[in-house]
């Protein structure tokens, strides 16, 4: 190593090391301030993490969810026309037509407050204060049946507010089906045993668009 | 013809004059009256044979045919509650080639498109950073650059598929993919800038639409092949998939693509918000339910012929066409079954074959006009070898809405319509 190259290496590992916080190669961006930071920075976590000080209760909740929530979700979480149910469902996961809610499927309470909190009500995201944002959220869960109606959501007594699908979540086991050897060759002839039959059609249902079936339909 | 200056006018007012249907009706009896002698397309003359058209400054953005005006994304009404909160699909059936046009590209957005002004965006990373650091679009710009190909599949596609056939269109039952070329910033070069702490092992990336779109991906995947990406085919992202910025995440489904992104929150734990929880997971027929299930499968159709593209022609040569992917890698392989894959042929991949891209396959057919129970089977470079629909009902159930990678059945009857059908 040349001396000019030496003294280059040295100057440059001195630098990295004065100058941790200033990590950036290319020397491009600038610090966020406090504020910029705690305006965008409104996520939740099941541990609690970015919940704000606050409360609400239950009777609060419906009042307000009355009036922001219920034209879409329907008075008892019901859900109008193909708006989401909320409220409901228990005991329905294992059926043809499971309901999932956040009683019946939704796995932490944080996800409920996180998302009102981000983007309800639909149309007028993160108008809510904090303090409406737990109202609603204990109104959520008395109508879920998770808590009486004298019920008060706050900071403090978040995290232990659970929900009762929380175990029910399992991790990704896929591929599920069949992987061979890289370059083998997959079954090519006789791969079922007899001539296939059609077991269900699409026009049975009929649920297509008019304006596709106008255009696939001239055959006819 | 002309007007009484004798000056031809341009087709934009030639037009009006044919709306009023004498050109046409004249063409109509001189085709019907030459018959005998050969076809009208080559007896008359066209007005494109002797008028002049539009000059450069009619279309300084260009746009297709109006013959090609039924090239349009499509959507489902009864699929969601409002239009503002909803999907559209790709024409798949009328696309070749592995590019996706940027106006065909499928739409799935939470609060409706946002409009931002890129003067106002900025990208903050926040978090477990050694410097939380806000950059503008112009700082972007200054990052090294990269282009990559990649497809974007809603995790949802063919999810309406899972209890039986029920879309009659690979527009509607496979059209929530694109596939385009992307630049932007390697999501590592913008974290290092930050300098990521030791503790590290989640990001969040956020939107700047009313619905905020947050989703948890982890560091190991952030710091591989993510990208910030502001051009789409050449071009400036289109509003609807989230100018001036998106996250590209390769191979894994398209929620996690966060459009007109933000921020970008460095931690040590998941969030487990809506996107990841209530929605993108997938329940099992013993009600439990699979979480962070991101990679997208191999997966294949048959493009044409299809239910919205019959085939016309009757017996004969007949071009078999569709598109193949893979999360997990390229497509080695891609084979077609005329008898509901019970016997198989090799087909043909034409064009590049790219990681985590669309892939092209061909058939070259001759066709003896009796129906068909077309398939088309696709392996990727794993060895994954794309399930039948039953082989995932099997170990799945009917429930799970997302990750429907199964094989696709086009009934072709004997008038050449297709129809969507489920076989033994």
């Amino acid at each position: 190593m040349s001396k000019y190259l030496k003294s280059a290496f040295v100057a440059l590992s001195v630098l990295a090391v004065a100058t941790p916080a200033m990590a950036g190669k290319f020397d491009l961006g600038r610090e966020a301030t406090a504020a910029e930071v705690s305006a965008w920075d409104i996520d939740i976590r099941p541990d609690g993490q970015g919940l704000p000080e606050g409360k609400g209760t239950v009777a609060q909740g419906e009042e307000i969810y009355a009036e922001k929530c219920a034209s879409c979700h329907g008075d008892f979480g019901e859900g109008i026309d193909r708006w989401p149910v909320l409220a409901g469902g228990r005991d329905s996961l294992k059926s043809d037509r499971p309901v999932k809610t956040i009683g019946s499927y939704w796995p932490y309470l944080s996800t409920v407050f996180d998302y009102v909190n981000r983007a309800m009500p639909f149309g007028e995201a993160q108008s809510l204060e904090p303090d409406e944002v737990y109202a609603i959220t204990a109104y959520l869960l008395n109508l879920n049946d998770i808590v009486d109606a004298d019920f008060e959501l706050s900071k403090q007594n978040f995290v232990e507010t659970r929900l009762p699908n929380e175990a029910n979540f399992i991790a990704d086991v896929r591929p599920d089906t069949p992987v061979i050897a890289k370059g083998a060759e997959p079954c090519m002839k006789d791969c079922k045993p007899d001539a296939v039959k059609i077991t269900g059609t699409a026009r049975v249902l009929d649920v297509t668009p008019d304006e596709a079936r106008k255009q696939s339909g001239s055959l006819d | 013809m002309s007007d009484e200056t004798g000056i031809p006018k341009t087709t934009t007012s030639r037009r009006r004059f044919l709306g009023a249907g004498l050109a046409l009706g004249g063409a109509a009896i001189a085709g019907k009256a030459r018959a005998s002698e050969g076809e009208a397309a080559i007896l008359e003359k066209k007005d494109w044979n002797q008028y002049l058209g539009d000059g450069v400054d009619a279309r300084p953005y260009g746009h297709p045919s109006e013959f090609e005006k039924s090239v349009v994304r499509r959507n489902v009404a009864w699929l969601t509650a409002d239009p503002v909160s909803s999907v559209n699909f790709t024409p798949l059936h009328d696309l070749d080639g592995i590019i996706t046009p940027n106006g065909l590209c499928f739409e799935r957005h939470h609060a409706g498109i946002a409009e931002v002004d890129p003067a106002e965006h900025r990208l903050m990373i926040n978090g477990l950073v050694d410097k939380q650091i806000v950059f503008t679009m112009a700082d972007i710009m200054r990052f090294p650059r990269e282009n990559r190909v990649y497809f974007l599949e809603c995790a949802a596609n063919s999810g309406m598929e899972w209890r039986g056939a029920q879309l009659n269109g690979c527009q509607f039952t496979h059209g929530m993919i694109h596939n385009v070329m992307y630049t932007g910033v390697p999501l590592k070069l913008l974290l290092e800038e930050a300098g990521v702490k030791t503790n590290a092992r989640w990001i969040m990336p956020e939107g700047a639409d009313a619905s905020a779109m947050t989703r948890s991906v982890p560091l190991e995947k952030a710091m591989e092949d993510c990208l910030v990406a502001f051009k789409m085919n050449g071009e400036a992202l289109r509003p609807e998939q989230g100018y001036p910025l998106r996250l590209v995440v390769p191979g894994w489904e398209g929620n996690m693509w966060v459009k007109w992104l933000r921020r970008l929150e460095v931690g040590d734990e998941p969030w487990h918000h809506r996107e990841e929880t209530s929605k993108y997971t997938d329940l099992l027929e013993n009600g439990k339910a699979r979480r962070f299930t991101w990679e997208m499968d191999a997966k294949s159709v048959i493009t044409n012929p299809s239910p919205q593209a019959p085939l016309l022609h009757k017996k004969g040569q007949t071009v078999i066409t569709g598109v193949a992917w893979s999360g997990r890698g390229t497509i080695d392989r891609v084979d077609v079954s005329i008898d509901g894959g019970r016997n198989w042929m090799p087909a043909r991949i034409d064009g590049p074959s790219l990681d985590k891209s669309i892939h092209r396959f061909y058939l070259d057919f001759d066709w003896d006009g009796s129906p068909l129970l077309l398939q088309s089977r696709a392996m990727d470079s794993t060895g994954y070898v794309q399930p039948t629909k039953n082989q995932l009902r099997a170990e799945r159930g009917t429930n799970s809405i997302y990750h429907n990678n199964g094989i696709q059945t086009w009934h072709v009857k004997a008038n050449g319509e297709v129809e969507n059908v489920e076989v033994s």
